[in-house]
């Protein structure tokens, strides 16, 4: 039902499309029961001259079996679905597949830079390299990604892979996706953060291995064009607030606590 | 209770032989009588509805048309995009729906409904008005500060809500936050009051299952405030001291922990929506009743089912922070207790629909907006599962489809189940009927485009479209013809949604002057307010009412009417 309106770009964004499809279905038809039952009942006894509204309580079991019946399939449903929902949580959030690659995410008003491993696969080197607001990865690879943020709380979100956690300051998160479409897709900040929190989105682009490789060595060298800061010189709405410098001392205890905690 | 009637008889009496300028502010404004600050409650939260819907408008205007002039308002910057979505859900909650649903209609209400003159401590009642006005001088005084006002979510998540460097409004999140703040005292003060009446000024007669739900549900809300504002209030000093004394609660580069401030804000946050949803839901319970003319169904079970309710929404508050960063394991716990919600909720309902099984449903004005609330409601409630099963939420979290989903439950709690309980209860406070045609106007221009303006906003969620974004130009997944004609499509049902408040607005106004007169209980209704003569004068009832039985004792065998009135000793 979600792939109506957007790719299925990563390996687990099937599996939270048929929990929500199974919640369409399991819901819906309760939904539908009961709007059918109040329709019916609206109907069939409105106001008539002469019939007078009947005596019931409620409180008598033969009465009330009515309620209580239901309610023993609405538990069973519940059932049904908090075991799908909790399988695909636990496969997303609370496993760490083997990682072929990793990339760290950091945030900050009102923008991201994304640290790719470079050739040598490790984060921390010299041939790390960093890109703002565009990120890219290779197909069908498992990357695990190291969320940071530098002043306030972020979210790093891709809705095309179905992924989206908080970035907190003096933290390091750690997840993981693996992308299975080539495309790009947009990354958005998924948690207020200011003034320009409409302005900080990003994108991020599925490489195959070859087109992974031209790209990087573009980076490195300077050639390579971002998409998205054209898209932004393009920006109709001016921001009206500029970001005033942040007092040295808040951004230093940041850094230090950022450092502390890898 | 005879006591505090007489001193403000004596006091009355004293000022007439005042200028006339005085007396009307005893009155009117100092007045320490239920139904006069009840009228206060609910005029001011209208009038703070206004300023929500208004700027409801200008960033639905600005989402719409990005960028272009909103009429009435200008050009819409970032910040003031921020700061309108912030104050339209702060308002709506904390000045909507509180001081109309429960101050407003608890204040007029409990008194009459469990006959007795008065509230237990009047003149509480008038500190807890006045302090609720100072919090909303001191929210409209935010907006005028340096900086503007508040922006960063009602939700005011630190570090942002508490550093002045990232959120840009030094002074405008402090005021923001002293006005919630105050409020909250109002309403402590105010809920002291409705239990203590309740508890201790009953009518002669009436047992604990005698008394109205409608009662019963106002004062389950308000235990259930008291149990889960402290945390909140607590959260709210330490981000107060974090913001102007230089403490370090939620900042974590010198060792606070911002997610502290979500637990604390949440444990409050969820069970807030059932402080404001069962009295909306008593509010239903009422007339659905009248109009049906039937008992109501299982009158235990509801009571029941409510207080299971509320003890449940106080341990799922983490479904809001499923992807916050908190302990993932801790997901799980939360969905289980989340989804299991809908077991109570369910039975709720059913026991509603179960109410007009065998009725004989006249569809008066109250009537219409009880089964609206009802349908909308449904939509609310199903929505939500999506939600708080972690599975789903993983792509749900502060998208579009949290913002349709709790409209749906917020807009027939705040505006649908106030307007069921306006057209209900004015004849009894004006003493005269509104103009149905109007009405009828003023209800279908509401529920249609309630609906056009929402359900769209599932399909942006499913979409993928974030909250708080001023404009989604920036995103090309988002920036599409189609998505942005549905942006449009909302918009324009907003605008029509406010534009059909005129009605209301007019007939609200005019009736109070020229509509047609109420009888003392024009619905035929069994509870006692409506023994008493409308509008009620001071000390409600000419003689304090003697209860015999039920609240919903309608079309019994053997009665010739199919009322039969509370405070009836014989049989109708």
């Amino acid at each position: 039902m979600l792939d109506y309106f957007m790719p299925q770009a990563s390996t687990f964004s099937g599996d939270v499309d048929n929990v929500f499809l199974m919640i369409v279905w399991v819901v819906g038809f309760w939904f539908v029961l009961t709007l059918a039952t109040l329709a019916y009942f609206m109907i069939r006894y409105r106001h008539r001259e002469g019939v007078k509204a009947s005596y019931v309580t409620g409180e008598k079991h033969s009465e009330n079996k009515w309620i209580h019946y239901p309610h023993y399939v609405i538990i069973l449903c519940d059932v049904v679905l908090i075991a799908g929902s909790i399988m695909v949580w636990v496969n997303v959030k609370q496993t760490l597949p083997p990682k072929d690659d990793t990339i760290r995410v950091i945030g900050q008003q009102w923008s991201w830079a994304f640290i790719h491993s470079g050739p040598d696969g490790q984060l921390d080197t010299e041939d790390d390299i960093s890109t703002v607001n565009d990120l890219h990865v290779e197909v069908n690879k498992v990357y695990h990604f190291e969320l940071q943020s530098r002043d306030v709380l972020h979210n790093f979100s891709v809705p095309a892979f179905r992924l989206k956690q908080d970035m907190i300051p003096g933290r390091t998160i750690t997840g993981w996706f693996e992308a299975t479409q080539v495309g790009t897709y947009d990354v958005q900040c998924a948690e207020m953060c200011g003034h320009g929190h409409g302005i900080m989105g990003g994108s991020i682009t599925v490489h195959t291995p070859e087109d992974y490789q031209r790209t990087m060595e573009a980076i490195k060298n300077g050639t390579y064009e971002s998409d998205y800061l054209k898209r932004l010189e393009n920006d109709p709405i001016p921001i009206a607030a500029k970001r005033p410098q942040v007092s040295q001392n808040t951004v230093n205890a940041g850094e230090e606590n950022l450092v502390s905690s890898n | 209770m005879s006591q505090t009637a007489t001193v403000q008889h004596q006091e009355a009496h004293a000022h007439d032989d005042h200028h006339h300028d005085q007396s009307f502010l005893s009155k009117y404004i100092f007045s320490v009588d239920h139904k006069v600050i009840g009228l206060q409650y609910m005029f001011l939260g209208l009038l703070m509805a206004a300023l929500g819907g208004f700027f409801a408008y200008a960033f639905r205007m600005q989402l719409a048309f990005p960028g272009e002039a909103v009429p009435g308002f200008g050009v819409v910057s970032p910040a003031e995009y921020n700061m309108m979505i912030t104050n339209h859900g702060t308002i709506m909650i904390f000045w909507v729906a509180m001081p109309v649903l429960i101050a407003a209609f608890g204040n007029y209400l409990i008194p009459l409904m469990i006959g007795c003159d008065d509230m237990a401590f009047p003149r509480l009642n008038r500190l807890s008005i006045q302090v609720f006005f100072v919090s909303i001088l001191v929210l409209l005084l935010s907006y005028f500060v340096e900086g503007g006002g508040f922006g960063g979510a009602w939700t005011s998540y630190p570090p942002l809500s508490s550093v002045a460097e990232y959120s840009l409004t030094n002074w405008g999140s402090s005021l923001w936050l002293l006005a919630v703040t105050l409020e909250i005292v109002a309403f402590l003060i105010g809920g002291v009051n409705f239990l203590t009446t309740t508890m201790n000024s009953r009518a002669p007669g009436m047992k604990m299952t005698d008394v109205p739900i409608l009662v019963w549900t106002i004062n389950i809300a308000v235990i259930m405030f008291m149990g889960s504002v402290g945390p909140l209030v607590a959260g709210a000093v330490m981000l107060f001291m974090d913001q102007r004394l230089g403490t370090t609660f939620f900042l974590p580069s010198a060792g606070g922990d911002p997610v502290l401030w979500q637990h604390l804000f949440w444990f409050f946050g969820h069970p807030e929506v059932y402080v404001v949803l069962f009295p909306a839901m008593g509010v239903v319970a009422e007339i659905i009743t009248t109009f049906a003319r039937k008992k109501l169904f299982g009158y235990r079970a509801i009571l029941y089912t409510i207080i299971a309710t509320g003890a449940l929404s106080f341990i799922v508050w983490a479904h809001h922070q499923f992807i916050a960063g908190i302990d993932p394991r801790m997901a799980n716990i939360f969905t289980v207790t989340t989804v299991l919600i809908s077991v109570p909720i369910a039975e709720m309902l059913f026991c509603y629909i179960a109410t007009l099984y065998g009725g004989s449903i006249r569809y008066e004005l109250p009537m219409l907006w009880a089964v609206a609330f009802l349908v909308t409601f449904l939509v609310g409630g199903v929505t939500g599962i999506p939600l708080g099963s972690s599975g789903t939420d993983l792509f749900f979290h502060d998208t579009y489809f949290v913002i349709a989903h709790f409209h749906y439950t917020f807009f027939p709690i705040a505006i649908i189940a106030m307007f069921a309980a306006l057209y209900f209860w004015y004849p009894k406070m004006f003493g005269r009927h509104m103009n149905k045609t109007l009405g009828l106007i003023h209800f279908w221009g509401t529920v249609i485009f309630f609906n056009g303006l929402f359900m769209p906003l599932f399909l942006l969620g499913m979409a993928g479209q974030h909250r708080r974004i001023y404009n989604y130009q920036h995103f090309p997944d988002l920036a599409s013809a189609d998505l942005q004609g549905i942006r449009i499509f909302a918009t324009t049902s907003l605008v029509l949604l406010l534009l059909f408040q005129i009605p209301f607005v007019w007939n609200f106004f005019s009736s109070m002057f020229t509509g047609e007169k109420a009888e003392a209980n024009p619905w035929k209704a069994n509870t006692l307010e409506w023994a008493a003569p409308s509008p009620p004068p001071h000390g409600n009832f000419k003689e304090l009412p003697v209860v015999y039985r039920g609240p919903y004792e309608y079309s019994v065998p053997g009665n010739r009417e199919d009322f039969w009135p509370q405070h009836m000793p014989d049989r109708n």
